[in-house]
């Protein structure tokens, strides 16, 4: 059976809009920015779904006066405006309010990575994790299905601080939906059990991640798959028990390396633990996209696709 | 409804005016870092506010529901407003001596961990766009409880204020009052020179909004002007544009273009306190 494919947006907007038919306090505030199943919530909800025009700055600027007054926030726009158009007020309205008080304002952003490939270099979102999780008193959550997206709606109600909720812009297959279960609280999850190395990915490139290790069982390389989803806050001695069981690990990411995103986290948790363990890190060099193609394409061009990802593990565990 | 401002409030005002001057100059002298200039120019509009019942609050219950929401987006010039909740109990007046100084909550620019702030400051331009979303709020929770902001003129130079002029008034917020505390100087000089804000109601009122324009060291102008703002209907942001100077009461400072980034001597605020007791 075919994984049902969908957009994390469609998945946790839907929920959001059952949840606004009960729970008066929800604003929902955009910045011009749709989805199919945001038709349904803003002719249902006209008080309550504010459309800002194309105005990041002011788009939290008032989710942070909604919030301040007590509503649950939801800001959404394209991951890399909501992030970098409207940084300082990120930090200074929500970031370091909510180190003083209590407020629940949820930016959402669509298009993480290359979500939107053929948009170019504005439309692509490489810094994010990097630049979201440098800001105290934020929460961030980088999801690789729509069911984890879905499934974070109660989270992001009952957690009342700031939290950037980092989105993939195309419709994925489901990866929760089949029987596994994500812990939120834990942050993450071993989607595959290795022997030797583990992949640590986040986001769409959970999905690479998976299938790089199912090709690279065809080689009798057995890796494992942890899909780290909670970006901030992170569970650091669960996460080093899990990796503690490997001498090689991977880190995989739709974002640049070497600046304090994915892999700077586990090479920190490793550090910390003073662990004897081989660490790669795969994503972005530094330098921007500006190659025509679609993402798969892109992905092959910058050697981060599943049959190049395949092919760099195996050739580390060359040094087993 | 409209009160019109008679004795003894007419000089009860004058008086709290006076008083916050002299105070916040011994705060500058004890914190030289504080910002002078641009605290003086809104010590009327602090007097009329606080002392003249324009704003509903309640300094023993700093959330309370039934408080009109203040947000002093220009922090750099609120150190005048210390000396007002000091006085009117939103915390001890003891703690005026220890402004700037190890463990204290009062800072050069104060944020909502000093009771009476609503907000983060200190950052120009989010006041409005902030105030907006409150302003929304209030409606949505159908409360009359008005949103006030106060705002420096070098303040709207911020593309972010302008984001949220146009959405005030695309959605009508009349329950949003903006005073803009036109003191014409920037940092760096006078407004003018920079790039001239005028026609500044024209602006305004272009975006939808009702704009007035007063003598912002006038206690009776001041004071009519709000409470006409308070009470105003209209379904349109309300702004008033306090025409100041910068420095008001301190001579040199009040002519200097550079007067934000001038501190006074010890014996040079000593001699105007003198002066203004």
């Amino acid at each position: 059976m075919m994984p049902e494919r969908k957009t994390m947006r469609d998945a946790f907007i839907e929920e959001v809009y059952k949840r606004m038919h009960t729970d008066d306090q929800i604003f929902f505030v955009s910045a011009d920015f749709g989805a199919p199943t945001l038709d349904a919530l803003r002719s249902s909800f006209k008080e309550r779904f504010i459309n800002v025009g194309i105005a990041e700055q002011n788009l939290i600027n008032v989710a942070t006066g909604l919030g301040l007054e007590g509503f649950t926030v939801y800001a959404y726009a394209i991951a890399p405006f909501i992030t970098m158009r409207a940084y300082e007020q990120i930090r200074t309205n929500l970031a370091l309010y909510a180190q003083l008080k209590q407020i629940n304002v949820n930016l959402i952003g669509v298009g993480a990575g290359l979500s939107y490939d053929v948009s170019g270099p504005t439309h692509h979102c490489l810094e994010d994790i990097i630049l979201m999780r440098a800001l105290p008193n934020f929460t961030v959550f980088s999801p690789s299905d729509w069911v984890l997206a879905q499934q974070f709606v109660d989270y992001s109600l009952a957690e009342r601080r700031p939290k950037y909720l980092r989105f993939d812009g195309k419709p994925l297959p489901g990866i929760y939906n089949t029987g596994r279960r994500a812990d939120l609280q834990t942050g993450f999850a071993e989607l595959r059990a290795g022997e030797k190395l583990c992949i640590v990915s986040t986001g769409y490139m959970t999905h690479t991640a998976l299938q790089a290790a199912q090709r690279l069982a065809d080689d009798h390389i057995n890796a494992g798959v942890i899909d780290l989803f909670m970006l901030k806050p992170i569970n650091d001695d669960l996460l080093f028990k899990a990796l503690a069981k490997y001498s090689h690990i991977v880190t995989l990411e739709e974002g640049f390396i070497e600046k304090g995103g994915l892999d700077s986290m586990v090479a920190h948790v490793l550090e910390k633990n003073r662990a004897d363990i081989f660490l790669k890190r795969l994503g972005f060099q530094d330098s921007y996209v500006f190659d025509m193609g679609n993402r798969q394409q892109l992905h092959k061009l910058h050697r981060l696709d599943e049959a190049s990802v395949a092919g760099i593990i195996k050739e580390f565990s060359h040094e087993y | 409804m409209n009160r019109s401002l008679q004795e003894p409030l007419l000089s009860l005002l004058w008086e709290k005016a006076r008083w916050i001057r002299i105070e916040t100059l011994k705060i500058h002298k004890i914190a030289p870092e504080t910002r002078l200039a641009s605290s003086l120019s809104v010590v009327e509009l602090f007097a009329v506010l606080y002392y003249g019942k324009i704003l509903s609050f309640d300094p023993r219950n700093t959330a309370s529901e039934e408080r009109d929401r203040f947000i002093i987006s220009k922090g750099h010039g609120a150190i005048s407003l210390y000396p007002v909740l000091a006085d009117l109990g939103f915390f001890d007046r003891s703690e005026l001596a220890n402004v700037c100084k190890e463990g204290s909550f009062l800072g050069g620019i104060p944020d909502c961990i000093v009771p009476g702030f609503e907000t983060i400051n200190g950052s120009l331009g989010h006041g409005l766009g902030v105030a907006c979303g409150v302003a929304l709020a209030l409606k949505q929770k159908k409360r009359s409880e008005k949103v006030f902001v106060l705002m420096g003129d070098g303040e709207l130079y911020e593309g972010a204020v302008w984001e949220a002029v146009m959405f005030a008034g695309a959605h009508g917020l009349d329950n949003l009052i903006l005073i803009v505390d036109s003191n014409k100087v920037s940092m760096l000089g006078y407004c003018r020179d920079i790039l001239d804000l005028e026609p500044l109601e024209k602006k305004f009122i272009t975006f939808g909004w009702q704009a007035s324009s007063i003598d912002g060291h006038s206690i009776g102008q001041v004071f009519t002007a709000l409470q006409k703002l308070k009470h105003a209907r209209g379904r349109k942001p309300r702004v008033l544009i306090a025409n100041t100077v910068k420095g008001k009461g301190v001579p040199r400072l009040e002519t200097d273009p550079l007067s934000h980034i001038k501190n006074l001597s010890p014996a040079e605020i000593d001699s105007l306190v003198a002066e203004l007791s």
